[in-house]
């Protein structure tokens, strides 16, 4: 028989301080950080240097100074006049407007291409697959760009205008159509808004504990829909009907009057809800495939009805996947609407190159540009993953 | 009573019968998959409807009523705008795209010097084809030579200036040769860079794992048209004075970095899917980090996470879009930049040009998609249930 003799007479020989891994990790770190500090050194003295060069100052005190020029889209006061400050502001709420507009658009349209991916109907399957293998592998720019230079660039001009209905018109200026001016007492409909989303909270809560206590259900979703619309269109009356609309009218030239959405804002709005809507059907049809199939069954043996078991059983459990990923793509949405500069619509980082090339002030414009842009990916992920919370599973 | 009847037991299988004729044939799979319910007819027919309207309209428009042949923009005009085809015609004008073909594929590459960049394509294309198919032999040495010469080849024969070729600046470069440049770059020089971030993010060494971290979160968290902005304005201001970055470099710098970014993030997916027990395994065989690393728990985190890497890697062909904004021109850039050309202009080039483009990008991208379906259910080798 083998017997193995392990003497333990001596200690063994404390192992050289090379081969120790705690100081060999403090050495790789120490060299790491040491290079850094070195190429971060570098980098800022050639920067001291080339500024000095080409006389830019530096600091954030060019944003009092005057913009002078023109903004196309300004959902804020702004005129050539006002500082870069502003119109960085303007910028910041063309990016928000476009973003979440497209946000809603991509996420409806994505839910009802997802469930069609997964619909029995064969036809209705294929389309969305067709819908997804397109848009997928195509870049966004080229969407963009064929919305603003193959679809919208080519309308009619204004005096030969597509004459929708509602009083609104399409036209190579993009798309018209009636303002709405509210008169006095208008704020009687907010109220009334107000009013009826609390009462309708009030309502639910107060069905609930009934059906927690006796079982007796309270027809919820109607009560509530009469509540919210039902008290707007009360003040609305109250006020004595304070809306006037003022129709878009057709000039020698142009059209006069309404309210003007421009083919910018148009086609980077579609282009993005189109091509984020594709991703999205993908998200919304892998958490659907991932709720296993005995849920369904099990919401069947019972006795649930399918749309039942869809709205109560599938779809929370179906959430929880599709929350994460989703967030990722209202993340890549804002971030691609920084394309906007590509034609012209002035978002924040169209407004941020303008501003470059008058001051020639590189650093602080990419500076304000990533704190712009992370904070609103920090705010969106912070609210999804909140989203996410209490959505999450919640276990003992 | 029945007992005495057993004698007899039967010694074949019966015959199938047919399945009913309400189960088998075109008439139930239509009935199924196309009218189950009241609801679905309806579906089918409005989607029926639908689909020939769009069918009948873009093949009306890409084939049957296009013009494929022309010199200038009369090809393309209707009577009314001055041209030969009957009013209210609408039809692709590939006559554009015929006569800028050349354009669409090298930029501005001087004509007597394209040959270089077709035998560039020509051995991308020969060393490529058997690395992708997996019987093919000598895999490794097949490996060796795209990564690491091809680079080196393609370096002498596009730009050159030395060994008899003559010198190609970089801003004559256009189309879909500076697409094809900047992709392969970007996967050459991401997967590796993204592999080492990852494993810098799980490292349990902090300043590593800052360092990584703070890289990977910022450069995930800006667009990258701010990255290649970044690029073509501060790095000339961080490189001492008199010293000039060509321009195509620092948008290749932009695209591979942010890329490295994001397959940052696919890898450490694959990483945290490894069990615990396989680093203790790595550890107790004695290796060393980068020999556990390479060894064991590489080769089966990449795998697990081919399809996110190739979606990076279409995202990131995809993004290369985006150095137009930077005035590069890639194939869209070149695409867009001849769509002002006034000898074409017509209502229909915008369309044409732009559709092309989209053809060209939608079957790179949708071949890698496809081939990463095919190496997944390949490499499947028992990780799902």
């Amino acid at each position: 028989m083998a017997v193995q003799h392990v003497s333990r007479a001596q200690e063994p020989a404390k192992a050289s301080l090379l081969y120790d891994p705690k100081v060999r990790s403090i050495f790789f770190q120490v060299v790491l950080l040491l290079l850094l500090i070195a190429g971060v050194w570098w980098i800022v003295d050639n920067t001291i240097e080339n500024l000095r060069r080409s006389n830019i100052s530096t600091g954030f005190d060019f944003l009092r100074g005057r913009a002078g020029f023109d903004i196309s889209d300004t959902p804020i006061q702004y005129s050539s006049d006002s500082t870069y400050g502003r119109a960085i502001l303007v910028g910041f709420w063309n990016t928000i407007i476009v973003a979440v507009a497209g946000i809603v658009t991509a996420t409806i349209l994505g839910f009802i291409i997802g469930v069609g991916r997964l619909s029995r109907n064969w036809l209705l399957r294929k389309i969305a697959m067709v819908y997804v293998e397109t848009f997928r592998n195509i870049p966004p720019l080229l969407v963009i760009f064929f919305w603003y230079l193959g679809v919208l660039a080519v309308l009619p001009a204004p005096r030969d205008s597509i004459v929708l209905p509602f009083g609104s018109y399409l036209n190579s200026r993009g798309f018209y159509f009636p303002r709405f001016l509210w008169g006095d007492g208008a704020w009687l409909i907010v109220a009334g808004l107000v009013v009826g989303i609390g009462l309708t909270w009030f309502v639910a809560r107060r069905a609930k504990a009934r059906q927690m206590t006796t079982g007796q259900r309270f027809p919820v979703f109607w009560t509530g829909l009469a509540l919210i619309v039902g008290f707007p269109l009360l003040g609305f009356a109250l006020a004595g009907f304070p809306l006037t609309l003022d129709f878009p009218k057709a000039g020698t030239f142009n059209l006069t009057g309404g309210f003007n959405v421009k083919p910018e804002f148009l086609s980077l709005y579609l282009a993005l809800s189109f091509y984020t809507a594709a991703f999205i059907a993908e998200i919304v049809r892998a958490g659907i495939l991932g709720v296993s199939k005995g849920q369904s069954e099990a919401a069947a043996a019972l006795g649930l009805r399918p749309g039942t078991a869809l709205r109560l059983v599938i779809i929370p459990q179906a959430l929880r996947i599709i929350i994460p990923p989703l967030t990722s793509q209202y993340l890549n949405l804002t971030k691609n609407s920084s394309l906007a500069v590509a034609i012209g619509y002035p978002d924040l980082y169209a407004i941020g190159g303008t501003i470059l090339n008058q001051t020639g002030q590189a650093i602080e414009i990419v500076v304000i540009f990533m704190i712009i842009y992370l904070s609103i990916s920090l705010v969106t992920s912070f609210f999804m993953n909140w989203f996410n919370a209490r959505m999450a599973l919640k276990e003992r | 009573m029945q007992e005495h009847d057993m004698s007899w037991v039967r010694t074949e299988m019966a015959l199938a019968q047919p399945a009913p004729r309400s189960e088998a044939g075109l008439g139930s799979w239509v009935r199924k998959n196309l009218f189950a319910t009241p609801i679905d007819s309806v579906l089918t027919v409005l989607g029926l409807l639908f689909a020939t309207w769009a069918l009948s309209q873009i093949l009306g428009w890409a084939i049957f009523n296009a013009q494929w042949t022309g010199t200038d923009r009369t090809a393309c005009l209707t009577v009314d705008q001055g041209g030969a085809l009957p009013s209210g015609w609408s039809g692709a004008c590939w006559a554009f795209v015929n006569a800028k073909f050349a354009q669409f594929m090298f930029g501005r590459y001087p004509v007597d010097e394209r040959w270089r960049v077709i035998l560039t394509g020509i051995i991308f294309v020969a060393l490529l084809a058997p690395l992708l198919i997996p019987r093919a032999p000598y895999k490794r040495l097949n490996a060796i030579l795209f990564f690491a010469v091809f680079p080196f080849i393609a370096f002498w024969l596009l730009i050159g200036g030395f060994l008899g070729l003559s010198y190609v600046e970089t801003p004559l470069w256009g189309g879909l040769l500076v697409t094809l440049v900047l992709s392969y770059v970007g996967i050459v020089v991401s997967l590796p860079l993204g592999v080492l971030l990852a494993l810098g993010r799980r490292s349990k060494m902090p300043a590593v794992k800052m360092l990584s971290v703070i890289f990977i979160e910022t450069v995930r968290g800006v667009p990258l048209v701010t990255i290649l902005f970044m690029a073509s304005f501060m790095l000339p201001l961080f490189v001492p004075p008199g010293m000039t970055f060509d321009k195509f470099l620092r948008a290749l710098i932009g695209v591979a970095l942010f890329a490295s970014a994001y397959m940052a993030e696919v890898v450490r997916g694959g990483l945290q899917a490894i069990p615990k027990g396989q680093y203790e395994g790595a550890d107790s065989l004695g290796l060393g980090y980068w020999q556990k690393m390479g060894l064991i728990i590489m080769p089966q985190a990449l795998k697990l996470v081919i399809p996110g890497i190739v979606n990076t890697f279409i995202g990131m062909f995809k993004d290369t879009t985006l150095v137009l904004i930077i005035s590069m021109f890639d194939l869209l850039g070149i695409v867009k930049q001849n769509l002002a050309d006034a000898n074409w202009a017509t209502p229909q080039t915008a369309r044409t040009g732009l559709v092309f483009a989209a053809i060209v990008f939608w079957v790179f991208c949708f071949g890698m998609s496809r081939y990463s379906m095919f190496m997944e259910r390949r490499l499947d080798t028992g990780h799902t249930r």
